[in-house]
Protein backbone atom coordinates (compact mmCIF):
# COMPACT_ATOMS: atom_id res chain seq x y z
CA UNK A 1 0.00 0.00 0.00
CA UNK A 2 1.59 3.54 -0.44
CA UNK A 3 2.19 5.42 2.26
CA UNK A 4 -0.43 8.12 3.51
CA UNK A 5 1.38 11.82 2.40
CA UNK A 6 1.48 9.91 -1.44
CA UNK A 7 -2.44 9.72 -1.38
CA UNK A 8 -2.32 13.36 0.21
CA UNK A 9 0.17 14.61 -2.59
CA UNK A 10 -2.10 12.97 -5.18
CA UNK A 11 -5.36 14.31 -4.15
CA UNK A 12 -3.62 17.37 -3.71
CA UNK A 13 -2.49 17.46 -7.46
CA UNK A 14 -6.15 16.48 -8.13
CA UNK A 15 -7.72 19.59 -6.35
CA UNK A 16 -5.28 21.71 -7.74
CA UNK A 17 -6.21 20.43 -11.25
CA UNK A 18 -9.74 20.09 -10.50
CA UNK A 19 -9.45 24.09 -9.49
CA UNK A 20 -7.84 24.62 -12.58
CA UNK A 21 -9.91 23.13 -14.89
CA UNK A 22 -12.90 24.42 -13.08
CA UNK A 23 -11.36 27.79 -13.59
CA UNK A 24 -10.36 27.35 -17.47
CA UNK A 25 -14.07 26.24 -17.62
CA UNK A 26 -15.60 29.16 -16.28
CA UNK A 27 -13.26 31.87 -18.16
CA UNK A 28 -14.06 29.71 -21.66
CA UNK A 29 -17.26 29.90 -20.89
CA UNK A 30 -17.36 33.59 -19.88
CA UNK A 31 -15.41 34.31 -23.05
CA UNK A 32 -17.57 32.41 -25.22
CA UNK A 33 -20.91 34.02 -23.11
CA UNK A 34 -19.46 37.36 -24.57
CA UNK A 35 -19.08 36.24 -27.88
CA UNK A 36 -22.62 35.25 -27.71
CA UNK A 37 -24.02 38.63 -25.95
CA UNK A 38 -22.18 40.17 -28.23
CA UNK A 39 -23.33 38.32 -31.49
CA UNK A 40 -26.78 38.53 -30.10
CA UNK A 41 -26.80 42.33 -29.86
CA UNK A 42 -25.32 42.81 -33.18
CA UNK A 43 -28.44 41.27 -34.59
CA UNK A 44 -30.82 42.18 -32.31
CA UNK A 45 -31.26 45.88 -34.02
CA UNK A 46 -33.85 45.01 -36.89
CA UNK A 47 -33.02 47.67 -40.06
CA UNK A 48 -35.79 49.99 -40.50
CA UNK A 49 -36.83 48.87 -44.37
CA UNK A 50 -37.67 45.43 -42.55
CA UNK A 51 -41.09 44.71 -41.04
CA UNK A 52 -42.79 42.23 -39.05
CA UNK A 53 -45.89 40.22 -39.52
CA UNK A 54 -49.94 40.91 -38.74
CA UNK A 55 -50.00 40.49 -35.01
CA UNK A 56 -46.37 40.63 -34.36
CA UNK A 57 -45.58 41.27 -30.41
CA UNK A 58 -43.69 44.49 -29.67
CA UNK A 59 -39.94 44.19 -31.23
CA UNK A 60 -38.70 43.06 -27.81
CA UNK A 61 -40.89 40.83 -26.80
CA UNK A 62 -41.09 38.77 -30.32
CA UNK A 63 -37.70 38.60 -30.53
CA UNK A 64 -38.29 35.78 -27.29
CA UNK A 65 -40.85 34.44 -28.66
CA UNK A 66 -40.32 33.62 -32.13
CA UNK A 67 -38.72 30.33 -32.42
CA UNK A 68 -37.61 31.06 -36.13
CA UNK A 69 -39.76 28.26 -37.22
CA UNK A 70 -40.99 29.97 -40.84
CA UNK A 71 -44.13 28.64 -40.45
CA UNK A 72 -45.45 32.21 -40.60
CA UNK A 73 -43.92 32.32 -44.29
CA UNK A 74 -44.80 28.71 -45.79
CA UNK A 75 -48.59 30.22 -44.89
CA UNK A 76 -48.29 33.14 -46.07
CA UNK A 77 -50.32 32.70 -49.99
CA UNK A 78 -48.49 35.72 -51.05
CA UNK A 79 -45.03 35.56 -50.41
CA UNK A 80 -44.95 38.26 -48.63
CA UNK A 81 -42.88 37.17 -45.56
CA UNK A 82 -38.93 35.63 -45.64
CA UNK A 83 -36.71 34.69 -42.89
CA UNK A 84 -33.93 36.53 -41.79
CA UNK A 85 -30.66 34.74 -43.16
CA UNK A 86 -27.48 34.32 -40.94
CA UNK A 87 -25.43 37.95 -41.04
CA UNK A 88 -27.92 39.75 -42.83
CA UNK A 89 -28.33 42.69 -39.65
CA UNK A 90 -31.36 40.96 -37.75
CA UNK A 91 -32.18 38.24 -35.51
CA UNK A 92 -31.15 34.74 -37.79
CA UNK A 93 -34.21 33.17 -39.04
CA UNK A 94 -36.61 35.89 -38.23
CA UNK A 95 -40.02 36.26 -40.13
CA UNK A 96 -40.24 39.79 -42.10
CA UNK A 97 -40.90 41.82 -45.11
CA UNK A 98 -39.58 44.46 -47.53
CA UNK A 99 -43.15 46.80 -48.42
CA UNK A 100 -41.23 47.82 -51.36
CA UNK A 101 -40.30 44.22 -53.00
CA UNK A 102 -43.62 42.44 -51.81
CA UNK A 103 -46.18 44.14 -49.29
CA UNK A 104 -48.56 42.11 -47.24
CA UNK A 105 -52.13 41.75 -48.70
CA UNK A 106 -53.88 41.68 -45.58
CA UNK A 107 -55.40 38.40 -45.74
CA UNK A 108 -58.69 38.80 -43.56
CA UNK A 109 -58.72 34.76 -42.46
CA UNK A 110 -54.61 36.07 -41.20
CA UNK A 111 -53.35 33.10 -42.42
CA UNK A 112 -49.78 33.90 -40.73
CA UNK A 113 -50.92 34.15 -37.08
CA UNK A 114 -53.34 31.48 -37.85
CA UNK A 115 -49.86 29.22 -37.89
CA UNK A 116 -47.36 30.73 -35.87
CA UNK A 117 -47.22 27.81 -33.03
CA UNK A 118 -45.90 30.18 -30.33
CA UNK A 119 -47.79 33.30 -30.09
CA UNK A 120 -44.98 35.55 -31.10
CA UNK A 121 -48.00 36.39 -33.50
CA UNK A 122 -50.48 37.54 -31.41
CA UNK A 123 -53.93 35.44 -32.02
CA UNK A 124 -55.63 38.00 -30.40
CA UNK A 125 -55.35 39.63 -33.42
CA UNK A 126 -58.75 38.41 -35.34
CA UNK A 127 -59.18 41.64 -37.44
CA UNK A 128 -56.60 42.39 -40.41
CA UNK A 129 -57.61 46.15 -39.95
CA UNK A 130 -56.63 46.11 -36.13
CA UNK A 131 -52.59 45.38 -37.57
CA UNK A 132 -49.97 47.69 -37.06
CA UNK A 133 -46.93 46.22 -39.29
CA UNK A 134 -45.39 49.80 -39.60
CA UNK A 135 -46.65 53.34 -40.42
CA UNK A 136 -46.91 54.69 -43.77
CA UNK A 137 -44.82 57.93 -43.54
CA UNK A 138 -45.10 60.11 -46.61
CA UNK A 139 -41.12 62.21 -46.15
CA UNK A 140 -40.65 62.63 -49.98
CA UNK A 141 -42.32 65.37 -50.02
CA UNK A 142 -40.42 67.76 -52.94
CA UNK A 143 -40.62 64.62 -54.89
CA UNK A 144 -44.33 63.32 -54.48
CA UNK A 145 -46.18 64.04 -57.31
CA UNK A 146 -49.81 64.93 -55.63
CA UNK A 147 -46.97 67.53 -53.81
CA UNK A 148 -46.06 68.97 -57.11
CA UNK A 149 -49.63 69.25 -58.11
CA UNK A 150 -50.39 66.21 -60.00
CA UNK A 151 -53.46 63.95 -59.82
CA UNK A 152 -51.24 60.80 -58.95
CA UNK A 153 -53.20 60.15 -55.91
CA UNK A 154 -51.59 56.01 -56.60
CA UNK A 155 -50.70 54.99 -52.54
CA UNK A 156 -54.73 56.83 -51.78
CA UNK A 157 -55.95 54.13 -53.97
CA UNK A 158 -54.43 51.15 -53.37
CA UNK A 159 -54.48 51.40 -49.80
CA UNK A 160 -56.89 48.89 -48.64
CA UNK A 161 -58.51 51.52 -46.07
CA UNK A 162 -58.47 54.21 -48.49
CA UNK A 163 -60.36 57.31 -47.02
CA UNK A 164 -59.43 55.82 -43.46
CA UNK A 165 -55.61 55.21 -43.92
CA UNK A 166 -54.79 57.49 -46.23
CA UNK A 167 -56.80 60.74 -47.12
CA UNK A 168 -56.65 63.46 -49.58
CA UNK A 169 -56.70 66.56 -48.08
CA UNK A 170 -57.44 69.96 -50.61
CA UNK A 171 -55.20 72.85 -50.41
CA UNK A 172 -54.27 76.00 -52.30
CA UNK A 173 -51.67 75.87 -54.66
CA UNK A 174 -49.65 78.56 -53.90
CA UNK A 175 -47.31 78.53 -56.97
CA UNK A 176 -50.02 78.73 -59.70
CA UNK A 177 -52.70 80.50 -57.34
CA UNK A 178 -55.61 78.92 -59.17
CA UNK A 179 -55.10 75.32 -58.34
CA UNK A 180 -55.77 72.51 -55.87
CA UNK A 181 -52.99 70.35 -54.55
CA UNK A 182 -54.68 66.82 -53.26
CA UNK A 183 -51.93 65.91 -50.39
CA UNK A 184 -52.02 62.31 -49.40
CA UNK A 185 -52.22 62.65 -45.65
CA UNK A 186 -51.79 59.37 -43.31
CA UNK A 187 -53.58 58.86 -40.30
CA UNK A 188 -51.02 56.29 -38.31
CA UNK A 189 -54.59 55.67 -35.56
CA UNK A 190 -56.03 53.93 -38.75
CA UNK A 191 -52.73 52.84 -41.06
CA UNK A 192 -51.91 48.98 -40.51
CA UNK A 193 -48.66 49.07 -42.44
CA UNK A 194 -49.05 46.72 -45.29
CA UNK A 195 -46.62 48.83 -47.52
CA UNK A 196 -49.12 48.75 -50.34
CA UNK A 197 -48.54 52.40 -50.69
CA UNK A 198 -44.98 52.20 -50.67
CA UNK A 199 -45.40 49.50 -53.41
CA UNK A 200 -47.45 50.91 -55.26
CA UNK A 201 -45.78 54.86 -55.07
CA UNK A 202 -44.87 55.57 -58.82
CA UNK A 203 -41.53 57.09 -58.56
CA UNK A 204 -38.65 55.18 -59.33
CA UNK A 205 -37.54 55.65 -54.99
CA UNK A 206 -41.03 55.48 -53.09
CA UNK A 207 -41.94 58.75 -51.60
CA UNK A 208 -44.38 57.38 -48.91
CA UNK A 209 -42.27 54.72 -46.91
CA UNK A 210 -43.42 52.55 -44.08
CA UNK A 211 -41.06 52.50 -41.33
CA UNK A 212 -41.95 50.16 -37.89
CA UNK A 213 -44.04 51.93 -35.38
CA UNK A 214 -41.46 52.33 -33.13
CA UNK A 215 -39.48 54.34 -35.57
CA UNK A 216 -42.43 55.90 -36.54
CA UNK A 217 -44.45 57.85 -34.28
CA UNK A 218 -44.13 60.24 -31.26
CA UNK A 219 -45.02 59.59 -27.88
CA UNK A 220 -46.74 62.38 -25.49
CA UNK A 221 -44.88 62.06 -22.00
CA UNK A 222 -46.63 59.73 -19.69
CA UNK A 223 -47.82 62.64 -17.14
CA UNK A 224 -49.72 64.77 -20.07
CA UNK A 225 -53.43 64.70 -20.41
CA UNK A 226 -55.42 65.95 -23.26
CA UNK A 227 -57.93 68.50 -21.29
CA UNK A 228 -60.69 67.77 -24.28
CA UNK A 229 -60.24 63.62 -24.30
CA UNK A 230 -60.50 64.15 -20.37
CA UNK A 231 -63.56 66.29 -20.71
CA UNK A 232 -65.27 64.38 -23.58
CA UNK A 233 -64.18 61.21 -21.07
CA UNK A 234 -66.09 62.54 -17.92
CA UNK A 235 -68.65 64.30 -19.04
CA UNK A 236 -66.89 67.81 -17.43
CA UNK A 237 -64.12 69.56 -17.10
CA UNK A 238 -61.20 67.74 -14.99
CA UNK A 239 -60.93 71.21 -12.76
CA UNK A 240 -64.77 72.64 -11.93
CA UNK A 241 -64.69 76.55 -11.29
CA UNK A 242 -61.62 77.87 -13.58
CA UNK A 243 -61.70 81.25 -14.26
CA UNK A 244 -62.35 81.71 -18.08
CA UNK A 245 -60.24 84.60 -19.28
CA UNK A 246 -61.32 86.97 -22.18
CA UNK A 247 -59.62 85.54 -25.94
CA UNK A 248 -56.96 87.98 -26.31
CA UNK A 249 -56.69 88.44 -30.70
CA UNK A 250 -53.78 90.26 -32.00
CA UNK A 251 -53.78 93.82 -31.75
CA UNK A 252 -55.56 95.68 -34.01
CA UNK A 253 -54.05 97.64 -36.18
CA UNK A 254 -53.90 101.47 -36.49
CA UNK A 255 -54.41 103.90 -33.67
CA UNK A 256 -55.18 102.24 -30.70
CA UNK A 257 -59.38 102.19 -29.96
CA UNK A 258 -60.77 104.22 -26.71
CA UNK A 259 -62.39 102.24 -24.52
CA UNK A 260 -66.31 102.06 -24.50
CA UNK A 261 -68.22 102.79 -22.30
CA UNK A 262 -71.47 101.00 -20.37
CA UNK A 263 -73.90 104.02 -20.97
CA UNK A 264 -72.92 104.41 -24.61
CA UNK A 265 -69.73 106.63 -26.42
CA UNK A 266 -66.12 105.80 -25.63
CA UNK A 267 -63.95 107.38 -23.01
CA UNK A 268 -61.81 110.13 -23.86
CA UNK A 269 -63.31 110.33 -27.41
CA UNK A 270 -61.81 113.02 -29.28
CA UNK A 271 -63.22 113.55 -32.86
CA UNK B 1 -4.43 4.27 -48.25
CA UNK B 2 -3.02 6.57 -46.28
CA UNK B 3 -2.31 3.71 -43.95
CA UNK B 4 -1.28 0.54 -45.37
CA UNK B 5 -0.24 -0.99 -42.13
CA UNK B 6 -3.56 -0.69 -40.38
CA UNK B 7 -6.80 -1.79 -41.66
CA UNK B 8 -9.84 0.48 -42.31
CA UNK B 9 -12.06 -0.27 -39.07
CA UNK B 10 -14.37 -2.60 -40.27
CA UNK B 11 -12.77 -4.01 -42.61
CA UNK B 12 -12.65 -7.51 -40.86
CA UNK B 13 -16.55 -7.76 -40.34
CA UNK B 14 -16.77 -6.76 -44.11
CA UNK B 15 -14.64 -9.69 -44.92
CA UNK B 16 -15.86 -11.72 -42.64
CA UNK B 17 -19.90 -11.02 -42.56
CA UNK B 18 -19.67 -8.80 -46.04
CA UNK B 19 -20.79 -4.82 -46.71
CA UNK B 20 -24.10 -4.68 -45.34
CA UNK B 21 -23.55 -6.65 -42.22
CA UNK B 22 -20.38 -3.74 -41.84
CA UNK B 23 -22.52 -0.72 -42.49
CA UNK B 24 -26.04 -1.20 -41.90
CA UNK B 25 -26.57 1.65 -39.21
CA UNK B 26 -24.84 4.00 -41.14
CA UNK B 27 -26.50 3.71 -44.00
CA UNK B 28 -29.79 3.96 -42.31
CA UNK B 29 -28.55 6.82 -40.45
CA UNK B 30 -27.55 8.35 -43.53
CA UNK B 31 -30.72 7.32 -45.17
CA UNK B 32 -32.84 8.56 -42.00
CA UNK B 33 -31.23 11.99 -41.77
CA UNK B 34 -31.83 12.42 -45.65
CA UNK B 35 -36.05 11.09 -45.48
CA UNK B 36 -36.11 14.09 -42.62
CA UNK B 37 -34.37 16.51 -44.65
CA UNK B 38 -36.52 14.88 -48.01
CA UNK B 39 -39.53 15.28 -45.62
CA UNK B 40 -39.14 18.99 -45.20
CA UNK B 41 -38.11 19.25 -48.69
CA UNK B 42 -40.65 17.79 -51.25
CA UNK B 43 -43.11 20.84 -50.05
CA UNK B 44 -41.08 23.57 -51.33
CA UNK B 45 -39.78 21.35 -54.00
CA UNK B 46 -43.05 20.15 -55.44
CA UNK B 47 -45.50 21.14 -53.76
CA UNK B 48 -46.02 18.06 -51.70
CA UNK B 49 -46.73 19.54 -48.05
CA UNK B 50 -45.67 16.68 -45.80
CA UNK B 51 -43.81 18.79 -43.17
CA UNK B 52 -43.78 22.50 -42.76
CA UNK B 53 -41.14 24.78 -40.74
CA UNK B 54 -37.98 23.98 -39.72
CA UNK B 55 -36.12 21.71 -37.08
CA UNK B 56 -36.95 24.50 -34.79
CA UNK B 57 -40.50 23.90 -34.94
CA UNK B 58 -42.25 22.35 -37.33
CA UNK B 59 -46.37 20.82 -38.43
CA UNK B 60 -46.48 17.59 -40.22
CA UNK B 61 -49.71 17.33 -42.16
CA UNK B 62 -51.26 20.21 -40.64
CA UNK B 63 -52.03 18.40 -37.50
CA UNK B 64 -48.89 17.18 -35.66
CA UNK B 65 -46.50 19.98 -33.46
CA UNK B 66 -43.19 19.32 -33.15
CA UNK B 67 -40.91 22.04 -31.37
CA UNK B 68 -36.93 21.89 -30.34
CA UNK B 69 -37.34 21.74 -26.22
CA UNK B 70 -33.70 23.92 -26.15
CA UNK B 71 -35.46 26.57 -28.02
CA UNK B 72 -38.19 26.55 -26.24
CA UNK B 73 -36.58 26.49 -22.92
CA UNK B 74 -34.35 29.79 -23.88
CA UNK B 75 -37.64 31.56 -25.25
CA UNK B 76 -39.05 30.58 -22.10
CA UNK B 77 -35.96 32.13 -20.12
CA UNK B 78 -36.22 35.03 -22.26
CA UNK B 79 -39.57 35.57 -20.83
CA UNK B 80 -42.34 34.13 -23.54
CA UNK B 81 -44.65 31.16 -22.43
CA UNK B 82 -44.97 29.62 -25.66
CA UNK B 83 -48.79 28.68 -27.23
CA UNK B 84 -50.44 25.36 -26.76
CA UNK B 85 -48.96 24.05 -29.74
CA UNK B 86 -45.44 24.88 -29.22
CA UNK B 87 -45.93 23.14 -25.73
CA UNK B 88 -47.84 20.08 -27.06
CA UNK B 89 -44.42 19.81 -29.73
CA UNK B 90 -42.20 20.41 -26.69
CA UNK B 91 -43.68 17.49 -24.86
CA UNK B 92 -43.55 14.64 -28.07
CA UNK B 93 -40.45 15.82 -28.65
CA UNK B 94 -39.02 15.20 -25.12
CA UNK B 95 -41.11 11.58 -25.00
CA UNK B 96 -39.32 11.15 -27.95
CA UNK B 97 -35.87 11.39 -26.88
CA UNK B 98 -36.62 10.22 -23.26
CA UNK B 99 -37.25 6.76 -25.18
CA UNK B 100 -34.97 6.63 -27.67
CA UNK B 101 -31.86 8.09 -26.47
CA UNK B 102 -31.63 12.50 -26.71
CA UNK B 103 -28.62 12.31 -28.92
CA UNK B 104 -30.32 9.87 -30.92
CA UNK B 105 -31.10 13.60 -32.68
CA UNK B 106 -27.34 13.86 -33.07
CA UNK B 107 -27.08 10.71 -35.15
CA UNK B 108 -30.11 10.12 -37.09
CA UNK B 109 -31.67 14.00 -37.68
CA UNK B 110 -28.90 16.83 -37.35
CA UNK B 111 -28.37 18.02 -40.52
CA UNK B 112 -24.45 19.30 -39.13
CA UNK B 113 -23.68 15.39 -38.49
CA UNK B 114 -23.13 14.01 -42.17
CA UNK B 115 -20.72 17.24 -42.44
CA UNK B 116 -18.78 17.17 -38.96
CA UNK B 117 -18.93 13.41 -39.90
CA UNK B 118 -16.87 14.50 -43.61
CA UNK B 119 -14.25 16.92 -41.91
CA UNK B 120 -13.69 13.51 -39.26
CA UNK B 121 -13.60 11.20 -42.94
CA UNK B 122 -11.09 13.90 -44.45
CA UNK B 123 -9.25 14.40 -41.28
CA UNK B 124 -8.75 10.18 -41.00
CA UNK B 125 -7.49 10.30 -44.62
CA UNK B 126 -5.14 13.24 -44.19
CA UNK B 127 -4.02 11.30 -41.01
CA UNK B 128 -3.65 14.58 -38.94
CA UNK B 129 -3.29 15.00 -35.20
CA UNK B 130 -5.99 15.13 -32.45
CA UNK B 131 -5.30 18.62 -32.86
CA UNK B 132 -6.77 20.66 -29.96
CA UNK B 133 -7.88 19.09 -26.90
CA UNK B 134 -10.68 20.97 -25.66
CA UNK B 135 -12.20 20.11 -22.31
CA UNK B 136 -15.57 17.63 -22.77
CA UNK B 137 -17.37 19.78 -20.31
CA UNK B 138 -17.24 22.98 -22.24
CA UNK B 139 -20.44 22.00 -23.91
CA UNK B 140 -22.50 22.31 -20.98
CA UNK B 141 -20.08 25.53 -20.20
CA UNK B 142 -21.78 26.82 -23.75
CA UNK B 143 -24.81 25.34 -22.74
CA UNK B 144 -25.35 27.57 -19.30
CA UNK B 145 -23.40 30.45 -21.32
CA UNK B 146 -26.71 30.33 -24.21
CA UNK B 147 -29.18 29.96 -21.84
CA UNK B 148 -27.65 32.78 -19.05
CA UNK B 149 -27.54 35.36 -22.58
CA UNK B 150 -31.09 34.15 -23.35
CA UNK B 151 -32.28 34.89 -19.74
CA UNK B 152 -30.38 38.30 -19.96
CA UNK B 153 -30.67 39.07 -23.42
CA UNK B 154 -34.39 38.35 -23.51
CA UNK B 155 -34.03 36.58 -27.16
CA UNK B 156 -33.47 33.29 -28.29
CA UNK B 157 -29.73 33.46 -27.93
CA UNK B 158 -27.95 30.04 -29.79
CA UNK B 159 -30.64 30.63 -32.78
CA UNK B 160 -28.42 33.55 -33.72
CA UNK B 161 -25.64 31.26 -34.25
CA UNK B 162 -26.78 28.07 -34.44
CA UNK B 163 -25.35 26.16 -37.25
CA UNK B 164 -28.05 23.27 -37.39
CA UNK B 165 -31.40 25.89 -37.93
CA UNK B 166 -29.07 27.86 -39.95
CA UNK B 167 -28.17 24.49 -42.52
CA UNK B 168 -31.92 23.48 -41.94
CA UNK B 169 -33.33 26.43 -42.92
CA UNK B 170 -30.94 27.69 -45.58
CA UNK B 171 -31.37 24.28 -47.69
CA UNK B 172 -35.60 24.88 -47.05
CA UNK B 173 -36.62 28.32 -47.29
CA UNK B 174 -33.03 28.73 -49.91
CA UNK B 175 -34.75 30.98 -52.00
CA UNK B 176 -36.05 33.06 -49.63
CA UNK B 177 -32.23 33.83 -47.65
CA UNK B 178 -30.76 34.02 -50.42
CA UNK B 179 -27.95 36.69 -49.53
CA UNK B 180 -27.80 35.31 -46.23
CA UNK B 181 -23.90 34.59 -44.96
CA UNK B 182 -25.26 30.86 -43.05
CA UNK B 183 -22.54 28.79 -45.38
CA UNK B 184 -19.73 30.88 -43.62
CA UNK B 185 -20.95 29.44 -40.52
CA UNK B 186 -21.19 25.94 -42.05
CA UNK B 187 -18.01 25.75 -43.09
CA UNK B 188 -16.45 27.62 -40.10
CA UNK B 189 -17.85 24.27 -38.59
CA UNK B 190 -16.52 22.26 -41.06
CA UNK B 191 -13.27 23.67 -40.69
CA UNK B 192 -12.77 23.45 -37.16
CA UNK B 193 -13.52 19.66 -36.79
CA UNK B 194 -11.38 19.22 -40.10
CA UNK B 195 -8.41 21.80 -39.04
CA UNK B 196 -8.63 22.39 -34.89
CA UNK B 197 -10.05 19.84 -32.95
CA UNK B 198 -10.42 16.36 -33.74
CA UNK B 199 -14.53 15.29 -33.04
CA UNK B 200 -14.56 19.03 -31.65
CA UNK B 201 -18.18 20.28 -32.29
CA UNK B 202 -20.01 17.70 -31.87
CA UNK B 203 -18.47 16.34 -28.89
CA UNK B 204 -16.82 19.36 -27.52
CA UNK B 205 -18.80 22.99 -28.27
CA UNK B 206 -22.12 21.71 -29.66
CA UNK B 207 -24.53 22.82 -26.71
CA UNK B 208 -27.49 21.47 -28.85
CA UNK B 209 -25.96 18.28 -28.31
CA UNK B 210 -25.31 18.96 -25.09
CA UNK B 211 -28.99 19.46 -24.31
CA UNK B 212 -30.27 16.00 -26.14
CA UNK B 213 -27.93 14.30 -24.20
CA UNK B 214 -29.31 15.90 -20.70
CA UNK B 215 -32.60 15.03 -22.25
CA UNK B 216 -31.74 11.51 -22.62
CA UNK B 217 -29.42 10.56 -19.46
CA UNK B 218 -32.17 7.93 -18.22
CA UNK B 219 -33.41 7.07 -22.07
CA UNK B 220 -34.86 3.38 -22.56
CA UNK B 221 -33.11 2.75 -26.05
CA UNK B 222 -28.86 1.92 -25.65
CA UNK B 223 -26.29 -0.11 -27.20
CA UNK B 224 -25.28 -2.75 -25.13
CA UNK B 225 -21.59 -5.21 -25.28
CA UNK B 226 -23.90 -8.10 -24.39
CA UNK B 227 -20.58 -10.39 -25.57
CA UNK B 228 -17.69 -8.40 -23.50
CA UNK B 229 -15.51 -11.53 -23.75
CA UNK B 230 -15.57 -12.08 -27.32
CA UNK B 231 -13.60 -8.88 -27.67
CA UNK B 232 -10.29 -8.99 -29.19
CA UNK B 233 -9.03 -5.43 -28.06
CA UNK B 234 -8.98 -4.78 -32.28
CA UNK B 235 -9.59 -1.15 -31.35
CA UNK B 236 -12.09 -0.82 -34.26
CA UNK B 237 -15.21 0.27 -31.92
CA UNK B 238 -12.92 3.03 -30.25
CA UNK B 239 -11.76 4.35 -33.88
CA UNK B 240 -15.20 4.81 -35.51
CA UNK B 241 -17.02 6.19 -32.09
CA UNK B 242 -17.69 9.88 -32.20
CA UNK B 243 -17.90 9.76 -28.54
CA UNK B 244 -14.99 6.60 -27.67
CA UNK B 245 -14.90 7.31 -24.06
CA UNK B 246 -18.77 5.91 -23.52
CA UNK B 247 -17.55 2.36 -24.63
CA UNK B 248 -14.75 1.64 -22.04
CA UNK B 249 -16.86 1.35 -19.12
CA UNK B 250 -19.26 -1.35 -21.07
CA UNK B 251 -16.31 -3.94 -22.26
CA UNK B 252 -13.78 -3.27 -20.08
CA UNK B 253 -15.47 -3.07 -16.37
CA UNK B 254 -17.98 -5.65 -16.73
CA UNK B 255 -19.05 -5.63 -13.02
CA UNK B 256 -21.10 -2.30 -14.16
CA UNK B 257 -22.77 -4.04 -16.77
CA UNK B 258 -22.94 -4.57 -20.48
CA UNK B 259 -25.00 -1.19 -21.56
CA UNK B 260 -23.59 1.97 -22.59
CA UNK B 261 -24.92 4.35 -20.31
CA UNK B 262 -23.36 7.57 -21.26
CA UNK B 263 -25.30 10.00 -22.18
CA UNK B 264 -22.68 11.11 -24.70
CA UNK B 265 -23.23 7.62 -26.81
CA UNK B 266 -25.99 9.09 -29.95
CA UNK B 267 -26.99 5.45 -30.15
CA UNK B 268 -25.31 5.69 -34.02
CA UNK B 269 -24.74 1.83 -33.33
CA UNK B 270 -21.27 2.19 -35.56
CA UNK B 271 -19.71 0.26 -33.19
CA UNK B 272 -22.47 -2.65 -33.91
CA UNK B 273 -21.50 -2.64 -37.40
CA UNK B 274 -17.93 -2.64 -37.37
CA UNK B 275 -17.19 -5.17 -34.43
CA UNK B 276 -16.19 -8.35 -36.32
CA UNK B 277 -17.02 -10.62 -33.24
CA UNK B 278 -20.37 -8.63 -32.88
CA UNK B 279 -19.89 -7.56 -29.32
CA UNK B 280 -22.54 -4.77 -29.41
CA UNK B 281 -26.20 -4.91 -30.15
CA UNK B 282 -29.02 -2.51 -29.47
CA UNK B 283 -30.94 -3.28 -25.89
CA UNK B 284 -32.69 -1.82 -23.27
CA UNK B 285 -31.32 -0.18 -20.85
CA UNK B 286 -32.04 -2.86 -18.15
CA UNK B 287 -30.93 -5.63 -20.18
CA UNK B 288 -28.17 -6.47 -17.94
CA UNK B 289 -27.92 -10.19 -20.46
CA UNK B 290 -24.50 -10.84 -21.54
CA UNK B 291 -23.79 -13.93 -23.86
CA UNK B 292 -20.73 -16.17 -24.10
CA UNK B 293 -18.58 -15.58 -27.11
CA UNK B 294 -18.35 -18.88 -29.57
CA UNK B 295 -15.09 -17.57 -31.02
CA UNK B 296 -13.30 -16.48 -28.17
CA UNK B 297 -10.08 -14.85 -29.21
CA UNK B 298 -7.90 -14.07 -26.39
CA UNK B 299 -10.82 -14.63 -23.42
CA UNK B 300 -9.14 -16.22 -21.48
CA UNK B 301 -6.01 -14.12 -21.10
CA UNK B 302 -8.53 -11.07 -20.72
CA UNK B 303 -10.74 -13.66 -18.16
CA UNK B 304 -7.72 -14.00 -16.06
CA UNK B 305 -6.34 -9.94 -16.29
CA UNK B 306 -10.03 -9.05 -15.05
S1 LIG C 1 -51.87 38.88 -43.74
FE1 LIG C 1 -51.74 37.57 -45.53
S2 LIG C 1 -50.39 38.65 -46.96
FE2 LIG C 1 -50.13 39.60 -44.97
S3 LIG C 1 -48.33 38.53 -44.14
FE3 LIG C 1 -50.17 37.50 -43.36
S4 LIG C 1 -50.52 35.85 -44.78
FE4 LIG C 1 -49.12 37.28 -45.79
S1 LIG D 1 -44.54 31.18 -37.11
FE1 LIG D 1 -44.25 32.39 -35.25
S2 LIG D 1 -42.51 31.40 -34.24
FE2 LIG D 1 -42.50 30.71 -36.35
S3 LIG D 1 -41.16 32.13 -37.44
FE3 LIG D 1 -43.26 32.92 -37.65
S4 LIG D 1 -43.45 34.34 -35.96
FE4 LIG D 1 -41.69 33.07 -35.49
S1 LIG E 1 -49.41 51.09 -45.24
FE1 LIG E 1 -50.19 52.47 -46.79
S2 LIG E 1 -51.62 51.21 -47.94
FE2 LIG E 1 -51.27 50.15 -46.03
S3 LIG E 1 -52.86 50.84 -44.64
FE3 LIG E 1 -51.12 52.20 -44.33
S4 LIG E 1 -51.48 53.88 -45.68
FE4 LIG E 1 -52.81 52.24 -46.38
S1 LIG F 1 -47.96 57.27 -55.10
FE1 LIG F 1 -46.11 58.33 -54.52
S2 LIG F 1 -46.04 60.07 -55.89
FE2 LIG F 1 -48.11 59.31 -56.01
S3 LIG F 1 -49.23 60.48 -54.51
FE3 LIG F 1 -48.52 58.67 -53.46
S4 LIG F 1 -46.57 59.23 -52.53
FE4 LIG F 1 -47.09 60.78 -54.06
S1 LIG G 1 -23.67 17.65 -31.41
FE1 LIG G 1 -24.93 19.34 -32.22
S2 LIG G 1 -24.26 19.60 -34.33
FE2 LIG G 1 -23.46 17.64 -33.64
S3 LIG G 1 -24.96 16.17 -34.34
FE3 LIG G 1 -25.50 16.71 -32.22
S4 LIG G 1 -26.93 18.40 -32.39
FE4 LIG G 1 -25.97 18.17 -34.37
Amino acid sequence: MAPSWVHNDRSDIDRRRFLGDAARGACGAGILGLALGVTVRQTAATPAAALRPPGALPEDDFQSACVRCGLCVRDCPYDTLRLAGFGRGMATGTPYFVAREVPCEMCEDIPCVEACPTGALDKDLDDIDQARMGIAVLVGQETCLNYLGLRCDVCYRVCPLMGEAITLERRHNERTGKHAEFIPIVHSDQCTGCGKCERACVLPKAAIKVLPERLATGRLGAHYRLGWEEKRRRGEALIQGLIDLPDRGPAPAGPKLPRKLPGGGYKGFQP
Amino acid sequence: MSRPDRTAPGQRAWDQDGWWRAHRFLVLRRLSQATLLGLFLVGPWFGFWLVKGTLAASLTLDTLPLTDPFIALQSLLAGHLPESSALVGVALVLIAYIMLGGRVYCAWVCPINPITDGAHWLRERLDLDKGWRLDRRAKYWLLAAALLVSLVGGTVAWEAVNPITILHRELIYGGLVAGSLGWTVIIAVFAFDLLVSRRGWCGHVCPVGAFYGLVGRLSLLRVSAHRPAACDDCMDCYAVCPEPHVITPAIKAMDRGPVILSQDCSNCGRCIDVCAPAVFRYAWRGDVRTEEPSVPIGTEQRRQAA
